[in-house]
């Protein structure tokens, strides 16, 4: 169970597309994954003390804010951090009792609450800091890609998506499937150069960013017009007498 | 990471138990060791005794513990569900080696104890490789930590065994063993702490969240005021002048006092039963200090998120 299954090609590989450039940090998503997740695959997503000094929780989804570069050139870019439902997830192959696994047929990586032992080796093979222990119930919690939400016939096609996706305000989440090369979300990848998180690893994460867009080298400088550009004769009059009486 | 007491005394106890199986199932045949059985019998009852004591301290560590009989199915892709499986299994030759020691069986005995103590290594080289199998966590994902986890063991087990085989009034060559495995733990946890203090991290803060292509990246906004399951459990890191007084109090405790303990049981019978009883303490307890540093100093890719690089 917690082997990975084969990797066929053109295997479907659902995910989600994060666009680094129009992420503006609102939250948005982590709200929106917290209050789907705390009632339904997941729930109850656990807050510990949530009403006094100290309230913190379970959460799929955590918006990091980060500066990179210097001067000019530098950005300030709002990250969204949650489970990237990798290929190669060693978060599954680690498990020793066959509860945490990823799906054959779309890819999703799960944690199934009732035989997890709350042993907490998944969480430190993520390196991705994806899964976090329900410390209530005694086993891992994590991102499910809202699979009680993409399937479910009950609710109309149009929100048949991952709730932090149909949260954001600024489109900057896309949800599809990374294996068909032809999808909306590979496109997307293909044309922005998506990004992989810490390639180096080897974990082949499947959600991919997209890097914030360069923006144009020539900066935007103060208007400073110059006697030739002074169109009403008055004026340019009057330029003329002022710039003589400062000479 | 942060160092669990329940893991801590596991590897500790279980480490040193399984070691004391391993010598006294290998060293008894080849008549290193007194071949009364009650001596048998007593180094495999304290041997049990540690490995039980550890194995359910680390089940304190579980979120839901009855369910831990499933940890056992796994072993295809999992280390942690092959030591599972590695450590019920040797209580079976270990079991059979205290029944043929009762029953005066001395053939079925030596087999029983030789196939115990495969299963002791067996089960200590899978505690090792689960921390050596996680890339996140580089001072983990090195090749001389499941060696060390190993080695540990069997320097702790032979400080257990030579204690009660000196209470026995044998001292033997046991005590020329312990300065051995002591100087090679010494060595192996110097030339380890050595690799590690240089180490490269196993990714960036610019890889971590792939806007390295724009410059160096820090962080600006945490996503939470409050700490966390992520921080409190991978962000926890010993100070460094804390880590370096530690490794000497390791090296010291742990290693070297064993060491010239043993050496004077060697060279004087009358004090060795009580020198080779407190070597034994002092490398139990070294090894307590090892192991919590073995997590103090460990660091892993979650805290480049909240740390930046």
């Amino acid at each position: 169970m917690t082997c990975l299954p084969d990797p066929v090609p053109g295997a479907k590989k659902l995910g989600l597309v994060i666009d680094l450039d129009t992420c503006v940090g609102c939250q948005g998503c982590a709200t929106s994954c917290k209050e789907w997740n705390a009632s339904g695959h997941s729930a109850p997503l656990p807050d510990y003390k949530p009403y006094s000094a100290g309230a913190e929780g379970v959460w799929f989804n955590r918006v990091h804010s980060y500066e990179a570069g210097e001067g000019a050139a530098g950005r300030t870019v709002h990250f969204p951090r949650s489970c990237l439902h990798c290929e190669n997830a060693a978060c599954v192959t680690v498990c020793p009792t066959g509860a945490s696994y990823k799906r054959a047929e779309d890819g999703i990586v799960l944690v199934n609450h009732d035989t997890c032992i709350g042993c907490g080796l998944c969480a430190w093979a993520c390196p991705y800091g994806a899964r976090e222990m329900d410390e209530d119930q005694g086993v891992m919690k994590k991102c499910t890609l809202c699979v009680d939400r993409i399937y479910n016939e009950t609710i109309p096609e149009a929100q048949r998506q991952p709730a932090c996706v149909l949260a954001c305000p600024t489109k900057a989440r896309h949800f599809g499937d990374l294996g068909d090369p032809d999808s909306a979300v590979s496109r997307l990848v293909a044309e922005r150069g998506g990004q992989p998180l810490m390639p180096e690893l080897g974990y082949k994460p499947v959600n991919s960013y997209l890097p914030p867009r360069r923006r144009p080298d020539q900066v935007p400088v103060e208007d400073a017009p110059t006697q030739m550009d002074i169109k009403n004769p008055v004026l340019r009059w009057m330029d003329r007498v002022l710039s003589r009486a400062e000479g | 990471m942060n160092p669990a007491p329940s893991i801590v005394f596991f590897t500790t106890a279980s480490g040193a138990g399984y070691g004391l199986l391993f010598w006294l199932g290998l060293l008894r045949p080849v008549g290193l060791l007194p071949q009364a059985p009650e001596f048998a019998l007593a180094c495999l009852a304290l041997a049990l005794v540690l490995v039980t004591a550890g194995l359910a301290s680390s089940l304190l560590h579980l979120g839901n513990p009855q369910r831990a009989w499933r940890a056992l199915t796994q072993w295809r892709s999992s280390w942690l569900s092959r030591e599972g499986v590695a450590a019920v299994a040797t209580y079976i030759p270990a079991g059979l080696f205290g029944l043929a020691l009762l029953a005066d069986q001395p053939g079925l005995a030596t087999l029983a104890g030789l196939l115990a103590a495969v299963g002791a290594a067996a089960t200590v080289w899978c505690t090792g490789m689960i921390y050596a199998s996680l890339r996140p966590i580089p001072q983990w994902h090195h090749p001389l930590v499941a060696p060390g986890y190993l080695l540990l063991s069997a320097y702790t087990g032979m400080a257990l065994l030579a204690a009660v085989s000196a209470l026995g009034g044998v001292v033997g060559g046991l005590a020329g063993l312990i300065v051995m495995l002591g100087i090679a733990g010494v060595v192996l946890k110097l030339a380890y702490w050595n690799r590690i203090d240089g180490m490269r991290p196993a990714a960036t803060a610019e890889s971590a969240t792939s806007l390295g292509f724009i410059g160096k990246v820090r962080t600006l906004d945490p996503p939470h005021t409050e700490t966390n399951y992520l921080l409190r459990e991978m962000g926890f890191r010993v100070a460094r002048k804390h880590a370096a007084r530690l490794r000497r109090i390791a090296l010291v405790a742990g290693f070297g006092l064993p060491v010239l303990l043993a050496l004077l049981a060697s060279l004087s019978g009358g004090v060795a039963p009580l020198a080779l009883m407190l070597a034994a303490l002092l490398a139990l307890a070294g090894m307590l200090v090892e192991r919590w540093l073995m997590f103090a100093e460990a660091t892993h890719t979650v805290a480049l998120y909240y740390r930046g690089s």
